[in-house]
Parts: C-alpha cells; structure tokens; sequence
C-alpha cells in the first residue's frame, strides 16, 4: 500500500509499485486532466508537480512517490482564489487549438515562473520543452509572460 | 444555378430527409425531429433554448483542434440571432439514418479532412439557426395575432408591432409548428455581428482546468483496457506466440491473435499482432513487453529507405506515366535559351498526433458503442460494422474531443482493432495505442523523388515546365484503386504554373515500398508546395532575377483560373500576389542584411485558400540556424473565426518548419526505424521566434478552410531564406545537419 497526497488530498494504491504515476493518477484515481503523449519523458504532456516541482509523470514509479505531495491540473486552480494566473493568461491569449497538451504545458509554465519570476524569451526557450503537436508555441511564450504580470500584479496588491 | 445556391438546396433536402430518417413520414421538418429527441426544449437537432434564455448549440463536426466546435455555433448563432454569450456548445454523435436509398446524414455531413470542415457547412449551419430563427417568428405572430412581416428580432427576442417576446417563452409553441417548405432568408454579411468577430476557443475554459475529454479519457462501466503487440516488420504476420509469462502478469485477462490485412490487399487494420486485455493500462502494457512471439517472413522484409531512393533514381531515368501534357513541351525546350534541371527529396513523415490512437468499443450481440477521437465518424461506424457484421444503425459512435488530427484520424483502423477486441471477449474495453505503436504503424506522408526542369526564353520568362515524381502514392492499397491512378494524390494538375505556363507536362512513376501511406496536413501540397516553391527561387537566381518580381511576373494580376481539383472551381493567381507583396514588404524584403543572414519568401494555393511567408533567417559560420523572423499572411475570403484563423496560420506555419527542420521516417529491413519523439524531433519552444506575425487578408464574403493552407509555403520561405543567407541550396529535406561542415 503506497500513500501519497494528490490535490492536498491523502489517497492509497495497492497495485504494483512500478506502476507509474501517470497511470496511478489517470487509471485509478480518475483524474485525467494528466495526458499520456510518449510515455517515455520526451513530451512533457504528462507533468505534474511532486514535492512542488514539475515532474514527467509517466517516467516515475509510483512506489518512488510515497509519502509525497502531487499536484495536477485539476488542483491547479482554487474554490477560494479561482484559476491560476498561468491559466488565466492561457485565457487571455486563447492558447489551446486541440488542447491536449496544455495542462503539461501549464504545470511546466507555473514551475517555471517559480524560478523565473520576471523571465526573458531566452530562459523560456530554455527552459519550456513541452512539445504542442498544434505549433501553439507563439501563444504559450506570450501567455508565459502576461502570466508573470499576473502574478507580479497579484503580490503587490 | 451557381454552386451556392446548389448548396443550400443540397443541404436543406439533408434536413428534410432527417425528419423523414426519424419520425417515418415525408417532410415532417422540425417538429416531429424534436418529439423524437423528446426534449421540449429543442428546435430542430441543433438548437436548445432554455427558460432563462440560455442556448445550447450542437456542433456536428469532429473537434480535432481547428476550431470548428467554436466557428459552426458561431453560424447557426448568427442567423439565430442570440448573444454569443448566451451560447454553450454540446458535442453531437454520428448521425445516419437507414434510407431505402441506403444511408443518409441526420444531422448533415459529418467529417472534417480537407479543410472542408467550415465550407461544406457554412450554408447549412447558417440555413439551422435562420429556421430556427423563422419558428420563433412565427410562434411569437401566432401568439401575439400579429402578421409574421410584422415581426422581426434582437438577440434572444422576438419584436411584434411594439411587443416584445422572448426565445425562452417561445420555444415549446415554435417547437410545434411545421416547417415552411421554402428556406429561410439568410443575413447579409453587413449585418453579422458574430461571424467576423474575436471570440476565444469555446472549451478553452475546461481545457486550461483539465476537464475536457479526450477518447484517452474515456471511463465506461465495467470497461478493460487493451494494447497490442504489432508486427515490427512492416507486412508481417503472426506465426505463434508464447503468453505464460504475460498471464503471470497481475491484472492480465486475455492474450490473442489479431488478424491482419493480406499482403497489397485494402487495410481495415494496419497490422498482424497479439492483443493483450488487463485491468488496467499499465498492466497491459506490462503484459504486452512479457509476450514471446515469432513472426512469419515478410515480403516487405528487404523493403529499406535506401532501396526506396535507389528506385526512384532509377525510375527517373526511365519515362513515366505522363499525365498532363500542355502545349509542346519537348519543343520549347528544345527552343529554350536556358534549361534548369534540379532534383527534391522530401521523405516520409509521421502524423504524430499528441494524443497516441484509442478507441473504446463495446460491441453486444445486436449493437455497438463506439467513443472515439476520429476526423470521419462514419468511417467509424463502418469499421465496426465491417469487424461485427452489425447493421450501421446499430452502431453508436460518439466523438471526443480529438488530440490533434492532422489527417491521421481519417482513417478508423484503431476502432476496428478496439471492435475486434471487444467483439472476442464481449467485453466493453479501451484500446491504447503507445507513442510507439502511433510511430510505427501509421499511414505516412508519402516520400518522392521530384525531377523538375524549366526552359526559360532570352527575357528570362518560363516557356516550359515540367515535374518528374516517384513517389510512393498515397492511395496505394485504396480499395478499387486502378493504378493507371495512384498518382492523382501525389500531383493535382491545376496546381500552379498550369495555365501559366504554356508548355507543361506531369510525369508520374510509383514506388511499391511496403509503408502504408496517407493523408498528412495539406496532402501532397506540403511537398510540391516546397518543390515548386525552391524550383522558382532557383530559377530566378540562375538567370540574375530578383525571386520577389521573379514570381509576380509568374503569377500576374487578379484573375481567376479554371482549377478542377479540390479547392476549385477556379484559382486566381493574383491572390497570391498580393499576399506575397504583403510579407515582402512587412518583413523588408531586399533590405541590406549582415553576412550570414537572408530573407526567403513563398506563396501556394492549397484546396481553395491562398497563404505566403516570408522569413528571416541567420546561419552561423559553424551552420547554426537561427530563425530569426515569420511573416505569414493568409487570405481565406472571409475569416468567419479570425481567432482560429491566425491559431492555423501559426500552427500551420510551425508545423511545416518543424517537419522540414527535423523529421523523416525510414526503413531498414522491413522496419520503421524511428519510435519516440526522441529519434523523430518534433520542433520545441525554442525553435519559433518571438517575431512571429500572422495576417488575415480579407478577400470577398465566402470563407474558405483555413487547416491546411498555413503549412505548405512555410518549408520553401525557410529553405529560399537559407540560400539567400549562404548560398547552399536544400534540395534534400529534413535539413537536418546539413548546414554543419
């Protein structure tokens, strides 16, 4: 029996503990907002955020997360302040075109301005590496930097 | 009669022959199509109105990223007349309905392949939402005793010699009357309010909070999930296999063999393989790496990309099937004061789709339930009706949200594969495709070999052209495809110089290799589109022209020309140049640039929409690429969702730089020897500039589709700008490392 937190929620499995996380979250915990893309690490599709770091979901045993903390897209946003500013600025710029990318995209870009507060076009191409199968690239680097004013508004207010 | 006018006609019969599929009896229109979905609340399939106004619009076509879910209700709210707002969308399933002429759309056609998704419904969508609109008058007249002439609408209200009704109050009295056998006016484009205007994706919401369902998602009672074991060399075939240590497996139910199609025969399915059906994905998965199974020798064994190259060679020094030949091309040439001769490699590609192939199936002794992210429904139910033997009335197919298409999900072989597996088990069960699976088994861009030659008189203008392809052709293995036809997917005739110039001949020569082939973004454009456009940049070069004036003096003025393939009836060249005038001047074109950067530019018309790009490249000594700069201009007639009109530009564009910088698929000994994103590099971040422009330039009041034509010019605008930044010409695609040493 491996616990964890998912969306500050405490659940169980009792599978097998190779299984990765991935599958944990989608199969068995039903919270599919998490896609499967490759299934090797390459695109980014699968993130979540472990121990408040982005993650690639599909490269980690479940067994590796006990006891920790996992954060998906559907804890993300908040009864109490509403969606994240990342999100929000994905609003905004109307990035999504099939969509299936983007909550990998987002769990990245959020990580990313943790880092990154005030990030330049150079530490984005560096550092998001995502793939979007679409091509919405121009939308998410643009959406990365309204996100940050989002957050940097939010704080000094 | 014009085409239009046809179309409305066509479709408004469609409607008709709805009514007639459900209730039983002719021409019974609205009313009787709402007592048969046994909501009170709708009016026709299509349009929900609630008591507080709310509208609920059904979108028929496959969602596959192009933005249809959101620019069809955009229609059918417009002739409605109801704020945007006010509108939510639902997802409608397949709809066919057995006719004594065979089967019929209920809901229309349903497909979305070609960039035909909004032109083959911008009549009937807009023809729903103005019925729709007409009911709601003529209930308000009815109510109120008033003339319906007397009547008209803001949104969500009907106006009434001063009175004033709304939809809500409406619908159950509009519900009930009949529908006028005539069609209903439609809004003139001065008057739309909401086809035109900047609206965001209508699942944008649900998509950034992770909500949306996608056919990956899909959790259905009682459901299994199934992976199969395919064969790794292209055509093979399973001769035994061992499952012991696979049954061992925790969660593994079932291990067995799936058929295959023979050798040169039709696909229903692209391969031979075991299925393997467990608790769960991952013991599936798990279960599938423990199978020990040997395979028959293939006849594609020896198949390799090498041979495929060599072949083509070969062919080409051979004479073809000539399939078109303008004027006296032999003779210009020979008359010609100048002839250039160059060759183009473009390979094989994958769809590569983010959201790997699944279906969901559960297939009952008298029924069948499809959910699935496909881009032709009815192809679905077909293919289950082929693997049940069910009559197609009793298959259900509903759609997802689809992780991207790009002609992959055209074809419906994975539901066949999910039906086969849930017909042997009587199991509902979701089958999953892996990236693997995806890369391996698809039907792939073809690869060609293309020989083009052009004669050009003492004033430098084109007398003659031609384009020798060996290819691989997409239709190869299409049921009932003579050959005397396969290379009607590789070269559609009215493309560009055609009736430009004078003297043109096509030369078509196919190569047999064992790939399965098929339709990939803007087939067959997004290679001669990098052909053609290279060739013209070469030319001009060769004989001292500027490639701007090179091709505008091509092109010429506004006119339209005759154009029988898709994307007709006619194609006007002018078009493109005010487009490519357009991205010349906005990225600067023959400004004086530093050693080591250039400027390319490109245009072509694909399937009825006209696209140009102009960009800016730097290559270091060291052959470092750099895009510095995209300009992408596209005129699609009217833009009736400008939003995802520029979202297709920038992914179009994208999509045709990423595949020209990176990615090829090949073959070695019968297998296709690229697996993950990690050996097929599908372009990051970091390769799109932040100086990246897209443009819509309006042309008239008809939309074409808008999918397709950001990609095809996006290639040869790369490739011409890497010429002009160092003088080596890429004839050879993907560029690779070719700049390197």
């Amino acid at each position: 029996m491996i616990r964890f937190t998912v969306n500050s929620e405490e659940v169980t499995f009792d599978g097998e503990g190779d299984t990765p996380l991935l599958w944990v979250l989608r199969d068995h915990l039903q919270l599919t907002g998490t896609k499967f893309g490759c299934g090797g690490g390459f695109c980014g599709a699968c993130t979540v955020h472990v121990g408040g770091r982005a993650r690639r979901s599909c490269m980690m045993p479940v067994a590796s997360i006990a006891n920790r903390s996992v954060l998906t897209i559907e804890g993300l946003a908040s009864e109490k302040n509403g969606l994240h500013s990342v999100q929000q600025a994905w609003l905004e710029l109307d990035v999504p075109q099939c969509g299936y990318c983007q909550a990998g995209q987002i769990m990245a870009a959020v990580d990313f301005l943790e880092r990154y507060p005030q990030p330049t076009d150079a530490e984005i191409d560096k550092n998001i590496k995502n793939l979007c199968r679409c091509g919405t690239y121009v939308r998410i680097r643009k959406a990365i930097h309204r996100a940050a004013e989002l957050i940097a508004a939010g704080e000094s207010a | 009669m014009s085409a239009r006018k046809q179309a409305v006609r066509l479709n408004r019969r469609e409607f008709l022959i709805a009514g007639t599929g459900v209730a039983g009896s002719l021409v019974l229109g609205l009313p009787r199509m709402t007592a048969a979905d046994g909501d009170e609340r709708m009016l026709g399939f299509f349009v929900q109105i609630n008591a507080d106004g709310s509208i609920v619009i059904g979108s028929n076509q496959p969602e596959i990223g192009q933005g249809v879910r959101t620019a069809l209700p955009m229609l059918v709210a417009e002739e409605l007349d109801v704020e945007w707002s006010t509108v939510s969308v639902r997802q409608m399933p397949l709809g066919i309905v057995k006719t004594a002429d065979g089967y019929a759309w209920k809901y229309g056609g349903q497909g979305v392949g070609g960039s035909t998704g909004l032109t083959s419904n911008w009549d009937y969508m807009r023809e729903v939402g103005a019925t729709a609109r007409r009911q709601l008058i003529r209930a308000a007249a009815k109510r109120l005793g008033v003339a319906e002439d007397q009547c008209s609408t803001r949104p969500g209200v009907v106006i009434c010699a001063g009175q004033e009704v709304t939809y809500g109050e409406l619908i159950a009295e509009a519900a009930l009357l009949d529908l006028p056998a005539e069609p209903p006016p439609l809004k003139d484009i001065d008057d739309y309010r909401i086809v035109g205007s900047q609206q965001r994706t209508v699942d944008a919401h649900e998509i950034v909070t992770g909500k949306t369902k996608y056919g990956v998602d899909t959790a259905e009672a009682d459901m299994r999930y199934a992976v199969i074991a395919r064969a790794p060399v292209l055509n093979a075939r399973v001769k035994s296999f061992d499952d012991t240590a696979a049954r061992e497996i925790a969660g593994v139910l079932d291990v067995f063999t799936v058929e295959g199609p023979e050798m040169g025969e039709p696909y229903v399915i692209l391969a031979s393989g075991v299925a393997v059906v467990a608790t769960s994905t991952w013991a599936a998965m798990k279960g599938r790496n423990a199978l020990r199974i040997d395979w028959e020798q293939s006849p594609s064994a020896a198949d390799s990309s090498e041979k495929f190259w060599q072949e083509n060679q070969q062919m080409l020094r051979s004479e073809g099937q000539v399939v078109l030949d303008d004027g006296d091309y032999d003779g210009a040439i020979a008359a010609a004061e100048r002839v250039v001769t160059r060759q183009y490699r473009v390979p094989f590609v994958s769809h590569a789709p983010l959201e790997p192939q699944n279906c969901y199936a559960h297939v009952q002794e008298d029924r069948c339930h499809i959910i699935v992210p496909t881009q032709m429904p009815s192809g679905a139910s077909r293919a289950a009706a082929a693997v049940t033997g069910l009559p197609r009335e009793n298959i259900h197919v509903d759609m997802t949200r689809v992780g991207g298409g790009f002609g992959r999900r055209l074809t419906n072989d994975y539901v066949a594969e999910a039906a086969m597996i849930s017909k042997k088990t009587g199991w509902p069960i979701k089958l999953q495709w892996t990236r693997e699976d995806d890369m391996r088994n698809d039907f792939y861009r073809p690869g060609g070999l293309h020989e083009m030659r052009a004669g050009l008189n003492g004033d430098g203008r084109v007398t003659a052209w031609t384009q020798r392809l060996a290819s691989g052709s997409k239709y190869y293995r299409r049921p009932n495809m003579p050959d005397e036809d396969l290379w009607k997917a590789e070269l559609y005739p009215d493309d560009f110089p055609r009736r430009l110039v004078a003297n043109m001949r096509l030369e078509y020569f196919h190569n047999a290799i064992g790939l399965p082939r098929g339709s990939w973004r803007a087939p067959a454009h997004n290679v001669n589109g990098f052909v053609v456009q290279s060739f013209l940049d070469e030319l001009a070069h060769e004989t001292d022209q500027d490639p701007l004036q090179f091709r505008l003096d091509v092109l010429g003025e506004a006119r339209e020309l005759e154009y029988g393939n898709h994307g007709g009836p006619t194609f006007n060249p002018g078009r493109l140049s005010r487009l490519l005038k357009f991205v010349a001047e906005r990225i600067g074109y023959g400004k004086s640039l530093p050693k080591g950067r250039g400027i390319g530019i490109a245009t072509h018309f694909t399937f009825g929409g006209y696209a140009a790009h102009a960009i800016e490249v730097t290559v270091s000594d060291a052959g470092d690429l750099i895009i510095e700069r995209v300009v992408a201009a596209i005129d699609c007639g009217l833009a009736v969702h400008p939003n995802a009109v520029e979202a297709q530009l920038e992914g179009g564009t994208i999509d045709g730089l990423s595949t020209a910088l990176g990615l090829e698929i090949t073959v070695r000994d019968g297998q296709v020897q690229q697996s993950n994103f990690d050996d097929y590099p599908l372009a990051r971040l970091s390769m799109v500039p932040a100086q990246f422009e897209t443009h819509i330039l309006p042309w008239d009041d008809v939309p074409t589709g808008v999918g397709e034509m950001g990609l095809p010019s996006a290639a040869p605008a790369l490739t011409n700008a890497i010429f002009a930044a160092t003088g080596r010409r890429i004839r050879n695609l993907p560029i690779g490392d070719q700049l390197k040493g």
